[in-house]
């Protein structure tokens, strides 16, 4: 009971608040896609459906959300999804093994987190521009591999593709009163594994603590004895993982390689985070806001489908439009909060 | 010596060109809060930063329990029971109370939420800090936050706690906790290092005083043996030497000039309401000492800081000075305190660093021509001294003294009609501060009116015909004339009584 | 001191300038190992430069050095202006891309609204441009001046919708202008033999030139991007300049979209300068600026645009598909930037010390 009191009385850490903003503004943009466009917005396989496509975007944000706690940033994300993608159909293709295939797909996140890592950290090169040469490199080496979009027909890999997990009591009757369960694809689960995972790094592991700590304060950070290289190398270590696991992720989606998959997967993970309650500046950020965040942007996406906006390009202007909308409202709320603590 | 704890011996510090400390002792015992006293240059830094391991000494050693140690790092320190606490907080806002307690200590790959919060919590209540486990460090005033680093420290088993300039960003009601929790600690055998610049609290929280100048030890005393005339007089005063003789003595009455700046209850965001006057070609000077408020009034004079009240006249017109630019385009030029931080464009030329203010003063479309500025950076080397290699060098490669003279070239360039020089002869070396001595008295001769502060009284009566007195934030007096002497002004310095 | 002096003699240049003559080298040695080694009668020098007669029948120039610095045209435009945002916000412009793409729509909007296309309607054409360009910087500069949010946050917002904003601009269509104003502009005036945009490079150049010879620009940015503290007590209005400088940018932004529509003689929001910004920010750092702001050359983002470009046409030469030019790019610039890395110098500088000690030792030995 007691404990109970304290915990209300708490107020909020800048991250928590960040996060509550952004839970309650999807929560009520849902609500008002339900009341004024119904439909498909009732029924579970709607947020079903939003996770089936954007399961490898969700796990590249929390990459990003990661690497930017930290202070810094890592654009190369989604050009090492695409090489991913290429090399593990073009090795499956080739007679290869689920297994190895995941292996290889984690292989080559990994080596773009270590040589990243390494010449951020400890070489002290700006990150944006590391990052951006890796970028240059996956795309390049994508194309190296091929130009043209090659399909999987790995057979065993086309049946782990196809599994779906059902969930019966979520399913709705369509209109010719088939009963139809709600589908969740397997990349799904590993998308919330990662974000179960990473939410317990950046809250009970020391490292995770350590970004936060890196991100608030250098400074400080080095006088309460962190090894501030090391944390550094690990988030971009972290970041070019899960650049990895996405990768996979996104193949099981789309079965295919293609030298423009993941286009511009970086700039949507960023703006996920940020949406999501992750500052550039560092230090504030959570991967739940994070998950949250890259279903706000769907959200806004399908709404604008679904009023009848079909031109592609009302998407990115309210995409933009709400990046604009949450920048400002940041900068807004937490200017505030110093102003109040100031006098 | 029973329950020594801390004993340094005859330590030396040398930097290019300066001795920054001459064989200086310090010794601290259990269970003492011990002030270290000194103004700017004194020293005091420098030996509290070879103590916790930023700096190496050059010579002189180190005893902690009468085991000689010799201190690597600021983390060696901590390890050997040596903790500071910095003026600005050295923990991170984004993380709870708790969390900036253990974190970068703890054994092991798991964050213990709930343990850690308990024991935080269980610190927090035995020293009486009021602040909750869970707490966003950021929610936390600053008084707090520095009693969370205490509170760090303490669990850390420090033997010897530094508290640097810890009061000065504190109110009275903080500072009252924070000097709570310090006897608290002292109770507890822990050896505290207090170094302020605040004298009330100084006798107010401490048992004994050691004092440095010019980075020679002056000596060690029991507070109640040291009044504070003469701690003021030992940290400052200087016998008079024959440098007196500076100022000219055919003194004309300079109040009969005519007005060059007046303010009325001039008020910013740092600095309480003021009432100030100059005239035309007079020197005069802001003391009391570092914290008194001499800075912050200078800085509303320039717009430094937010004005947010008061009348200014300048030559007998209204003026509304609320930027610097407004300052500078009414004549007014300022040097400031802090030469690194608000001086200096460090890697930018020579030159361009002495045509800056005036270039912001002719405008944006108003460019100086390379060869104007050249000749004028040239001009001003050779007057001012300047060494350089070549005009084209960047000015943060310059040595301090020679920086200094860089931006007093740059405001000289400006023609100014009122010079305020905050610190000018702030950590450089002697030779270099006679010349910016003799410099502001020629400027006045020549009509220019001049605000010089420095943390040398001797150096203030010599070049000064008007001293205005600051103590806690507020004007306390205004010295001229006959009652222009080093008695006088401890006296006022210090405080009424004594 | 005087050692140091001789040593850094091309300072923050000396990386551009290394990596320009190394790409010479590379080529010179390839030239000979092909003409002397193969004794390959087909080849053709890189250095190569003829005149030849275009469809139009003009006589112009052509070969690869006359490619490069034609298609760094706009990349170096950019370079200027981000070199400027650079220096002055420590951060820089993800949204000259898609702001280009927006002025080029706005360009062929007008033309196409009408009735003729010649000089007077093209510089109307332009001017609309221009304005427009100018409006979407000052919008990213407010929000890095006045709201103070860093820069790559605040330009995500307009690289994220401004390709659409240009797609809205046309109501969706790819409308080409035909027109031999716009021809000229992207390519070759009639008994001009360099190619149209090297002469708009040269004219943007001289622009800047005479601004940092007619304003105090460059010196208040430096100010302000290396001690904003000190630029304030100085009165420097840091705002201004912060909001300048993506004024100008959008100048730039302006220039790049007109040079690019005229090339194609269409406007094709997708890909009008698709991930230009990448390649523009990597000329700034390149060319020896520090991406967190201060001192800046605008020289070196030029020369780091033609090293790019080098670069790339290298890499053709070589027979290396347009799409994977990228990773062999990607591997050259990490190199670079390793060089020129801090922790590296400060390495390199040791060893060189360490041997110029001996070489010092060496000589008094000799002496004696």
């Amino acid at each position: 009971m007691k404990m109970m009191k304290n915990m209300r009385k708490e107020p909020l850490t800048d991250t928590q608040l960040l996060m509550s903003i952004t839970i309650g503004i999807f929560i009520v943009m849902y609500l008002v896609a339900i009341i004024f466009l119904g439909g498909g917005f009732l029924h579970a396989q709607q947020i079903f459906d939003m996770l089936n496509d954007n399961a490898s975007l969700i796990i590249v944000s929390c990459a990003l959300t990661i690497v930017m706690i930290g202070g810094g940033i890592d654009i190369s994300v989604g050009a090492v999804t695409s090489l991913v993608v290429m090399s593990c159909v073009l090795y499956l293709n080739s007679g290869g093994n689920i297994f190895v295939s995941i292996l290889l797909a984690l292989g080559i996140g990994l080596g773009f987190g270590l040589v990243q890592g390494f010449l951020i950290s400890y070489l002290e090169i700006q990150p944006f521009i590391v990052t951006l040469a890796g970028m240059f490199f996956a795309r390049g080496m994508t194309t190296i591999l091929s130009v043209n979009p090659q399909k999987s027909e790995h057979s065993g890999f086309e049946k782990l593709r196809e599994m779906k997990i059902e969930i019966p009591f979520l399913g709705y009757t369509a209109k010719n009163g088939n009963f139809v369960p709600a589908r969740m694809e397997l990349g799904v689960v590993v998308a919330l594994i990662c974000v179960v995972f990473i939410f317990i790094l950046l809250k009970y592991i020391r490292l995770g603590r350590n970004f936060y700590a890196m991100g608030g304060n250098q400074q400080s950070a080095l006088m309460l004895g962190i090894n501030v290289k090391r944390t550094r190398f690990f988030s971009y270590v972290i970041s070019g993982l899960l650049s990895g696991i996405s990768g996979y992720v996104f193949m099981m989606h789309t079965g295919a390689g293609n030298a423009t998959n993941a286009a511009g997967m970086e700039m949507n993970a960023i703006a996920s985070s940020i949406i999501g309650g992750t500052l550039l500046t560092g230090g504030v950020g959570n991967v739940i806001g994070t998950f949250f965040g890259t279903l706000t942007l769907t959200t806004i996406k399908k709404i604008v489908v679904s009023s009848g906006l079909n031109d592609p390009w009302w998407q990115s202007i309210t995409t933009g439009g709400m990046l604009c909308f949450f920048i400002l409202l940041q900068s807004v709320v937490l200017g505030k909060r110093a102003k109040k603590k100031n006098s | 010596m029973e329950n020594c704890l801390l004993k340094m011996r005859h330590i030396e510090k040398r930097f290019p060109g300066v001795l920054a400390l001459n064989n200086v002792d310090f010794t601290l015992r259990k269970g003492e809060i011990h002030a270290l006293m000194g103004e700017n240059g004194a020293g005091k830094s420098t030996l509290i930063k070879i103590l916790t391991g930023v700096y190496q000494m050059d010579a002189g050693e180190i005893t902690v329990e009468d085991t000689a140690v010799s201190i690597r790092s600021p983390q060696d320190a901590q390890n050997k029971g040596i903790s500071t606490v910095y003026q600005e907080i050295t923990l991170c806002p984004n993380l709870t109370v708790a969390e900036n307690m253990f974190i970068g200590r703890e054994g092991g790959n798991w964050v213990r939420h709930t343990e850690d919060e308990k024991r935080a919590d269980e610190i927090l209540k035995l020293l009486g800090i009021p602040a909750r486990s869970t707490q966003q460090l950021g929610s936390c005033s600053l008084a707090v936050q520095q009693m969370v680093a205490i509170a760090r420290a303490v669990d850390q088993n420090c033997k010897v706690l530094i508290l640097d300039e810890p009061t000065s960003s504190l109110d009275d009601k903080e500072v009252k906790m924070l000097f709570d929790l310090m006897r608290d600690l002292k109770s507890k055998g822990v050896g505290i290092i207090f170094v302020t610049h605040f004298l009330e609290q100084v006798y107010e929280v401490s048992d004994r005083i050691t004092v440095l100048r010019n980075g020679e030890l002056v000596g060690e005393y029991l507070v109640e043996d040291l009044p504070q005339v003469e701690l003021v007089s030992k940290m400052i005063g200087k016998e008079l030497d024959e440098l007196s003789t500076l100022k000219e003595s055919d003194e004309e009455d300079i109040s009969k000039k005519e007005v060059l700046y007046e303010a009325k209850s001039l008020s910013s965001s740092e600095a309480e309401p003021f009432d100030f006057t100059i005239h035309k070609g007079e020197v005069n000077g802001f003391t009391g000492l570092l914290g008194s408020g001499r800075s912050e009034s200078v800085r509303a004079i320039f717009g430094a800081d937010k004005v947010t009240g008061g009348n200014v006249t300048i030559k007998g017109k209204n003026a509304k000075i609320t930027r610097p630019i407004d300052a500078m385009k009414h004549g007014i030029g300022y040097l400031s305190e802090d030469r690194k931080r608000d001086g200096i464009i460090a890697e930018l030329s020579v030159r361009e660093n002495i045509m800056l203010a005036l270039q912001v003063m002719n405008g944006f479309f108003k460019p100086i021509s390379r060869s104007e500025s050249e000749a004028f950076a040239d001009e001003y080397i050779k007057v001012l001294n300047i060494k350089t290699a070549s005009r084209e060098t960047p000015v943060g490669s310059l040595s301090g003294g020679n920086q200094q003279k860089v931006i007093l070239a740059r405001w000289l360039l400006t023609h100014p009609d009122y010079l305020i020089l905050d610190e000018p002869t702030r950590g450089i070396d002697v030779g270099t501060k006679l010349e910016i001595q003799k410099l502001v008295l020629k400027l006045a001769e020549e009509g220019v009116s001049v605000t010089f502060i420095s943390s040398e009284v001797e150096e203030m009566l010599r070049t000064c015909s008007r001293l205005i007195v600051m103590r806690d934030r507020h004007i306390v007096g205004e010295l001229t004339g006959k009652d222009l002497n080093q008695a006088q002004v401890m006296k006022t310095i210090a405080g009424g009584e004594a | 001191m005087k050692n140091k002096k001789t040593h850094g003699g091309l300072g923050q240049l000396t990386i551009p300038i290394i990596a320009l003559a190394l790409l010479v080298l590379f080529n010179v040695v390839r030239d000979l190992i092909f003409i002397y080694y193969f004794k390959d009668p087909n080849y053709v020098s890189f250095f190569s430069i003829e005149f030849t007669r275009n469809n139009l029948d003009n006589t112009v120039l052509a070969g690869n050095l006359i490619s490069i610095i034609n298609g760094a045209s706009e990349l170096a435009i950019l370079a200027m202006g981000m070199t400027l945002v650079t220096a002055a916000c420590g951060g820089q412009d993800i949204s000259v891309g898609a702001a280009a793409a927006i002025a080029g729509s706005v360009f062929v909007k007008v033309l196409k609204s009408s009735s003729s296309i010649n000089g007077g309607t093209v510089a109307i054409a332009f001017v609309s441009a221009c304005i427009v360009a100018m409006l979407f910087g000052s919008f990213n500069g407010t929000l890095v001046a006045v709201f103070k949010i860093q820069p790559m946050i605040a330009t995500l917002i307009l690289y994220t919708c401004g390709r659409s904003i240009a797609y809205w601009i046309n109501g969706g269509a790819t409308p080409t202008v035909n027109s031999p104003i716009i021809t000229a502009i992207g390519s070759f005036i009639p008994g001009i033999p360099i190619p149209t945009p090297v002469l708009i490079v040269i004219a943007v150049s001289l622009l800047f030139k005479l601004i940092f010879k007619f304003t105090s620009l460059e010196l208040f940015t430096q100010s302000v991007g290396i001690n904003g503290s000190a630029a304030r007590l100085n009165g420097i209005n840091s705002t201004f300049i912060k909001l300048l400088s993506f004024i100008i940018l959008g100048v730039c932004v302006a220039f790049s979209g007109t040079i690019g529509v005229s090339r194609l003689g269409l406007i094709n929001h997708e890909t009008l300068l698709l991930d230009i910004e990448m390649d523009t920010i990597l000329a700034v750092a390149i060319g020896g600026n520090s991406l967190g702001g201060g001192k800046f050359k605008i020289g070196g983002s030029i020369i780091g645009a033609y090293v790019i470009q080098m670069l790339t046409i290298t890499l053709y030469a070589m027979k290396v598909s347009s799409t994977d030019v990228k990773a062999y790019k990607a591997i050259v610039i990490v190199l670079l930037v390793v060089l020129g890395s801090p922790v590296v110098k400060a390495k390199f500088e040791k060893v060189l010390s360490y041997l110029g000690l001996n070489r010092q030792s060496i000589s008094t030995k000799g002496a004696q």
